[in-house]
């Protein structure tokens, strides 16, 4: 048998009020992709955080090639050979590729930089990758996905043995999963060690040769993915089966519209004052209904969201809550008439990683909990806090807890706990279950179907069209900032709804 | 199930727990020790109730401004021209209760005929208010930085109160007047009890500010408008997104800190019984110090008043504590300029523990 490229073993890291890692073992073979899988707040940032240097273990050993090591910082992991794909790059967005890639090592002669040898290795590096991109291109100008191609060509150019991707997936498109998979293949044949870690099983299926599953910080299991399917690794995980992530049904929805949009129109973006980026949009949702709104990454999903909720202004159109003309400037307007918003960027554009879950919670809600038209009363608060904690599974030790010691999934059950704290009458959700686990994702499915029990209108994005097909009564698809087509539950397949985000109108009917 | 056994891991260590308990009173262990010290070197000189009146006295000033900057800092703002917003109060006040910019020291006072005492007040404080007004709607309709529009308002203001009071000071008020800065709530056991010669007691602006700093701790940690804050300095995208307005909780800090300095040159000229046009120069730093050694972040969302009171304190222990011990002024500044940087180091340190 061959030496384990890395062996973890007894593990132990203690957090105030939790163990987050508990006498863990992993262990990694060179040329293997490695899924490391467990429900939010397993534990994986916490071990990988480890095998990266960020944080130190309590106890336990870490083997590279049969050799111990010890890791107290992450130049020092690097250094090894073990180098991290984080979620927020590490980019420098006014330099280039080439100087992104070498940044700290560059090549010189005397003091001056050797640009066409920087350029030429990054080419290098980049086709080893089988992309294209011009080494002399700034940061700023990629895409999510480009960005994170440059970081792999980084840890490429490090001699790196072990790449760890923490949730690599979660901001790509379909498209750029793809390419991120050939990628990682190619660095397989390399012979060099990659753990991944994902949320979305199929990927799972997809890629990986073998899986670790962590729960509650312990090992709960370990298996060659050729030997098992999608519900054995769910039952690792949850520590039992999880019926159909779609299964929750709701009430047939009224015919009275809710929020009805007519003509809006939006013009220029960041790079292009005459870009049309929302182009004559007219939809309703009913009370009680469930709206997908499907489309590819850029296509103004999310301009649409931000739009009628106030965030970006528009030029021209009109939008009207429940048959009433209302003019909506601000979130804050947006709100006043009973339009809530999860946005799809959890750290940028909704967390306060400084303070506490208390305050991040009720912030949207607070009008509601006050004594004298002031007074927080936060007795109420804490009972409401509870509340939303029990019924989304929220993991954490207290409501004083930061926010920013969370995991991902936590965090994004705070947010959605945020919004529902306002029950409002319309809600628009923006990739509600990114970085979710399959667990809790049934629960927000199950929570939104009860919001459209509740009568509230919800409007739903999401890049995952199984969970759009699952979900929505009605299904609304834009492409290039235009609607494109509308269609019902019950007429929609994945083929269709690829057909109608991808082509123009005219050739869908 | 999943739930049960999260809860049983969840076991609290005492170490940690100790930790959590001295983050959050760092900056006052800080003071403790310091004065410890100063009363052992000063043989206790340092705590006779007369010295931690007076010093309290002292701190009084620059702490007033201090609340109102912790509101400013909290949203991750700045106000540089709070010296100077200080100045054009007091001189304002100045002249409404004496009816004449002119130095009517030498002036027969049957001459011209002021305003009361409150008139004179509420002047200074609604100068204060309006200039930071006016800083507050610069900087968000014009989305010019907090920095550079009340650094354009540090000379601006001192150049205003100079044309006001023709360069010089005035000086001599009615004791109504001087009341507000000099004046005492009298503790006769304690003048028993030490056998002072002179009445000991708590200095009136010690009062207004201790008020003031408990009523400001309310608004921050108790009201809706103290979490508005907290989250404008947090995330600002965040905060409007749940449906804040940014832009009038952002003018809102820039009045409060306008009525603090308005008040504090107020309370200054009473003291010194005189407004003069240099008062308050170079106290902007005086001001942030304490704020930023109080624990609360330049970047905005975290801390809290009761550091500021602690640090504005542990200033004004610090200097009066040097004298005493004859240090002379120019070693005085290295060593509060190294304490400043200790302070806010150990603050640092131990919050990264409790992470
Ligand atoms: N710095 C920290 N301080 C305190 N607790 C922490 C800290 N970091 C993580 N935790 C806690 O440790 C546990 C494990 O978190 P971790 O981030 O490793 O989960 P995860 O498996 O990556 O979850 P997700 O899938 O949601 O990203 C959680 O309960 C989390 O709240
Ligand atoms: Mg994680």
């Amino acid at each position: 048998m061959t030496q384990p490229l890395l062996q973890m073993t007894h593990i132990v890291k203690q957090f105030p009020g939790v163990r987050a890692v508990d006498d863990v073992a992993f262990t990694v073979m060179p040329g293997e992709v490695h899924g490391l899988l467990g429900e939010n707040g397993a534990g994986k940032s916490t071990l990988l955080k480890i095998l990266s240097g960020a944080h130190q273990p309590d106890a336990g050993s870490i083997r590279l090639n049969g050799t111990e090591i010890q890791l107290s910082n992450p130049f020092e992991a690097q250094r090894k050979g073990i180098v991290t794909i984080y979620q927020e790059f590490n980019l420098v967005p006014q330099l280039t590729i080439a100087e992104n890639v070498f940044i700290g090592r560059e090549p010189t002669s005397g003091v001056l930089l050797k640009w066409g040898e920087m350029a030429r290795q990054t080419r290098d590096l980049t086709d080893r990758l089988g992309i294209s991109l011009d080494p002399m291109t700034q940061v700023r100008d990629l895409s999510v996905a480009e960005q994170q191609m440059v970081e792999i060509a980084r840890a490429l150019s490090m001699q790196s043995k072990l790449i760890i991707m923490d949730e690599p997936t979660s901001a790509l498109s379909d498209k750029e999963v793809d390419l991120l998979f050939n990628i990682i293949r190619e660095l397989k044949k390399q012979g060099l060690g990659i753990i991944f870690v994902t949320h979305r099983l199929e990927e799972v299926m997809e890629i990986c040769d073998r899986i670790t599953v962590l729960r509650d910080g312990h090992n709960a299991g370990e298996a060659d993915v050729k030997d098992i399917g999608i519900p054995d690794i769910i039952r690792m995980m949850v520590g039992r089966a999880v019926d159909d992530l779609y299964a929750g049904q709701h009430k047939q929805h009224t015919r009275q519209a809710a929020l009805s949009v007519h003509g809006i129109t939006r013009r220029g973006n960041a790079q292009d004052a005459a870009a049309i980026v929302l182009n004559d949009i007219s939809f309703e949702v009913y009370k009680g209904e469930i709206l997908g709104l499907a489309g590819l990454v850029g296509a103004g999903r999310t301009e649409i969201a931000r739009a009628i909720f106030g965030a970006d202004p528009y030029d021209s159109g009109e939008v009207r809550v429940e048959g009433q003309s209302v003019r909506i400037k601000s979130p804050e307007d947006a709100i006043r008439h009973g339009i809530g918003l999860v946005p799809e960027d959890r750290k940028q554009q909704a967390l306060f990683l400084a303070l506490a879950i208390r305050q991040n919670m009720s912030i949207a809600a607070l009008g509601k909990l006050l004594q004298w038209g002031t007074f927080v009363r936060e007795s109420q608060e804490s009972k409401l806090i509870d509340e939303y904690r029990q019924m989304l599974n929220v993991r954490m030790t207290s409501p004083e807890q930061l926010v920013s010691n969370l995991s991902g999934g936590n965090q994004q059950k705070v947010v959605i706990a945020r919004w529902l704290a306002l029950q409002p009458r319309v809600l628009i959700v923006d990739e509600p279950t990114r970085g979710i686990d399959v667990g809790a994702k049934a629960e927000v499915h199950a929570l939104l179907h009860q919001m459209a029990d509740q009568g509230i209108a919800v409007i739903m994005i999401s890049s995952e069209l199984p969970e759009i097909l699952g979900m929505s009564d009605r299904i609304i698809t834009i492409r290039e900032g235009k609607l494109t087509g509308e269609i019902l539950r019950a007429d929609a397949t994945e083929e269709k709804l690829m057909q109608m985000m991808t082509l123009a109108r005219a050739l869908v009917s | 199930m999943a739930q049960a056994s999260a809860v049983t891991k969840a076991s609290v260590s005492g170490g940690q727990n100790l930790t959590r308990v001295l983050g959050q009173f760092a900056p006052l262990i800080f003071l403790f020790v310091l004065v410890v010290i100063f009363a052992i070197a000063t043989e206790g000189r340092f705590l006779n109730p007369l010295n931690v009146f007076n010093v309290l006295r002292q701190v009084s000033i620059v702490g007033l401004m201090a609340i109102g900057m912790t509101f400013v800092i909290l949203t991750g703002g700045i106000d540089l021209s709070v010296g100077s917003i200080l100045a054009v109060a007091g001189m304002v006040a100045a002249i409404v209760v004496k009816g004449t910019n002119q130095n009517t020291l030498s002036l027969d006072t049957s001459e011209v005929q002021g305003f009361g005492v409150g008139t004179a007040l509420l002047a200074a404080i609604l100068v204060g208010i309006l200039v930071g007004f006016l800083h507050g709607t610069v900087i968000t309709r014009l989305g010019i930085p907090a920095f550079v529009v009340t650094l354009g308002g540090l000379t601006i203001w001192r150049g205003v109160t100079l044309i006001l009071s023709n360069g010089g000071p005035i000086s001599g008020f009615n004791p109504d007047y001087r009341y507000w800065g000099q004046g005492l709530i009298e503790l006769p056991w304690l003048t028993e009890m030490v056998q002072a010669r002179v009445p000991i007691g708590v200095p009136i602006p010690v009062i207004i500010f201790l008020l003031f700093a408990v009523l400001a701790h309310i608004m921050l940690r108790y009201t809706r408008y103290g979490r508005h804050i907290y989250a404008v300095g947090g995330n600002k995208e965040a905060a409007r997104l749940s449906g804040l307005n940014v832009q009038r909780l952002t003018l809102s800090v820039y009045i409060i800190m306008g009525f603090f300095a308005g008040l504090a040159g107020f309370v200054l000229s009473a003291r010194l019984n005189s407004s003069e046009a240099v008062a308050g120069i170079g106290s902007e730093l005086d001001v942030i110090a304490a704020v930023v050694i109080g624990g609360t972040s330049l970047f905005g969302g975290e801390g809290n008043v009761l550091g500021t009171v602690i640090g504005a304190l542990l200033i004004g222990v610090l200097i009066n504590g040097l004298v005493m011990l004859n240090v002379s002024s120019y070693i005085q500044q290295i060593i509060i300029g190294v304490i400043i940087i200790l302070a806010v180091a150990f603050d640092r340190y131990i919050k990264s523990r409790r992470r």
